[in-house]
């Protein structure tokens, strides 16, 4: 699957009350809570995102607590993509559940600056700066995440494997 | 080739003879928990699955303790919404309002978490109970959903990180000190992936209390768990609350650790967190004048019995100073019960300090003292992200007990010394 969009790039360390700060977490609903989404790392996001655009971010991205609501909030704000050097583990568990793409790849963040645009080739791991014109290759997933990729999701997987008919 | 307490643990949980770090296991599971913000998810999630019970009723704890009691309509929504799935599948482990308290010092508290299990929790700061010799993680709420039908959990076992910890304390240096130290000297993703393995001389004279408050910031260092080996005073706090077996685990010899940390923490003074990250950590004497609005004494961190005493033996006697707002949260029913006992609510109230019932409220911005623009806080918590208390403009400082409590008297961060 390829993706096509227009990059916001964020810094090290972004936590998850940035990503969706706590004062909204009285709701489940997605797109109530895209409405807040990055709101604390740049409070215009929700209005200037928009759908297919991708998040680029460097280290550590996704610390701080288990909240899925931060992946509901971005897959929901209309983000396609999240690539960062690095992930925080909770973070990055949760992505996949959430059936958000997330890909590695230190070299692509180096270079990538907000509003260059990117191609990205999830089956791959290949990532083309197209502004840039340079291409990269994203860290593979591990070959047990894909095996959830492939059932559709943590839950489908579990209930496959139960032997449940979901 | 040797194996250390994490790698020892989640073995006994699978169907394996040994783990190696970087494998990707499926681990049985002792606990389950969830609070009233991650739970909805997990409820909506069991929901559509199609699975129609749980794994065992005996295993799975909720806990309405972040904006509970339910500061508005949508928060009393998604508590009933929990209270509403306890009942239905007779959840033996569901704590109303008047049993209920702050999760992390519940469970251990009820004899709930024991040394050698696995803990599963929708909430990053599960990383606690690895002060009891268990392995516990922090999920999000699919994840735990999936437990909730399996009663497992799949895990690329961590590699293991060694911190040895020397000398002895000073006076008003305690555990959130040696936490925030290490944090400090690691940064907030200094063991991401990673368990945190907390030996030395040091740890092994620091109480229960003092080193729940460490294995719970593991997290804020980026870690899977943070992990202490199992002694006398473990055995002494579990004893007197286990209801089942328990195993005593210790890490071999010759366990390999992909780092090993040596702190002399002699000379250690307390230390403090600044904003926004938990890694921006000083020593108290090296802080600007800095006034501050709020102090927080509470949370899963520091919320604990002897955190209250520590806080009471600096306020005792003392004012609040007139422009700080001091809010004091025992972490449980029993906490508090114990605090009232023993006159410290009634140190806390005579300072001019608030105490609450146990909530996490403040701690992430929920309720029970929210910050203004611009405003201030020093606090017992674990996390100093912008906008974490409050007001985007607004600066959440860490600090132990003593640190808060002293602050709160001078009107700026300071230490008890400076009283």
């Amino acid at each position: 699957m390829k993706l096509k969009g227009k990059v916001w790039k964020f810094g090290s360390d972004v936590d998850t009350d940035a990503i969706i700060p706590a004062r909204y977490l009285t709701t489940t609903n997605p797109d109530e809570l895209a409405k807040h989404c990055m709101e604390d790392a740049d409070p215009d996001f929700p209005n200037k995102v928009k759908p297919g655009d991708i998040i680029v971010a460097e280290k550590n991205f996704g610390c701080g607590s288990s909240r899925e609501h931060a992946p509901i909030a971005i897959k929901a704000s209309g983000v396609s993509c999240v690539i960062a050097h690095s992930f925080a583990r909770i973070f990055y568990r949760n992505a996949f559940n959430m059936g958000l793409p997330i890909l590695e790849c230190p070299d692509a963040v180096s270079v990538t600056e907000t509003g260059d645009e990117l191609e990205v080739n999830l089956d791959t791991g290949e990532i083309i700066n197209l502004t840039k014109n340079k291409r990269f290759k994203a860290i593979p997933i591990p070959p047990f995440m894909q095996e959830l990729i492939q059932a559709g999701g943590l839950i489908p997987y579990v209930m496959k494997n139960l032997g449940g008919d979901s | 080739m040797g194996m250390t307490i994490t790698e020892k643990i989640i073995t006994a949980h699978t169907d394996r003879e040994n783990v190696k770090p970087g494998e990707i296991v499926e681990c049985k599971i002792d606990l389950a928990l969830a609070n009233d913000i991650t739970a909805p998810l997990s409820i909506e999630t069991f929901e559509k699955s199609g699975a129609t019970r749980v794994f065992d009723p005996a295993k799975i704890a909720l806990v309405p303790d972040h904006f509970a009691p339910n500061k508005d309509i949508h928060s009393a929504i998604q508590c009933q919404m929990m209270r509403e799935f306890a009942y239905k599948h007779n959840l033996e482990l569901y704590f109303e309002i008047g049993r209920m308290g702050i999760e992390h010092a519940l469970l251990p508290e009820q004899g709930l978490v024991l040394p050698g299990d696995v803990v599963i929790g929708a909430d990053s700061h599960t990383c606690t109970y690895g002060a009891l010799g268990a392995f516990s993680t922090g999920v999000g709420s699919t994840d735990l959903a999936a437990a909730w039908i399996t009663g497992r959990i799949w895990f690329k076992v961590p590699g293991s990180l060694k911190f040895v910890y020397s000398g002895k304390l000073k006076p008003w240096v305690s555990g959130k000190d040696l936490i925030l130290y290490t944090i400090g000297q690691i940064g907030v993703d200094g063991a991401r992936y990673c368990a945190m393995e907390f030996t030395g001389e040091t740890v092994e004279q620091l109480s229960m209390d003092d080193r729940f408050t460490m294995a719970n910031m593991a997290i804020e260092a980026g870690a899977k768990n943070g992990i202490f080996v199992p002694d006398e005073i473990t055995e002494e706090y579990v004893k007197a609350r286990a209801r089942r077996d328990y195993t005593l685990y210790d890490s071999d010899r010759d366990a390999e650790y992909e780092e090993v940390y040596e702190f002399d923490v002699s000379d250690l003074e307390p230390q403090v967190a600044l904003p926004h990250l938990p890694e921006n950590v000083n020593p108290v004497s090296e802080i600007p004048e800095i006034r501050i609005d709020q102090v927080v004494i509470g949370s899963c961190t520091n919320g604990r019995l002897s955190d209250l005493r520590v806080a009471a033996e600096v306020l005792k006697g003392k004012k609040v100073d007139r422009r700080v707002r001091c809010i004091i949260i025992p972490a449980t029913q029993n906490i508090y019960k114990e605090a009232l006992e023993e006159g410290l609510i009634e140190t806390f109230i005579d300072a001019q300090a608030i105490v609450s019932t146990p909530t996490c409220g403040p701690c992430l911005g929920g309720h029970m003292g929210i910050l203004a623009p611009g405003e201030r806080a020093v606090a017992t918590t674990n996390r100093n992200f912008k906008g974490r208390m409050g007001h985007p403009s607004s600066e959440v400082y860490l600090a132990s007990p003593a640190v808060a409590a002293a602050s709160a008297i001078l009107g700026k961060i300071g230490s008890p010394e400076e009283l």
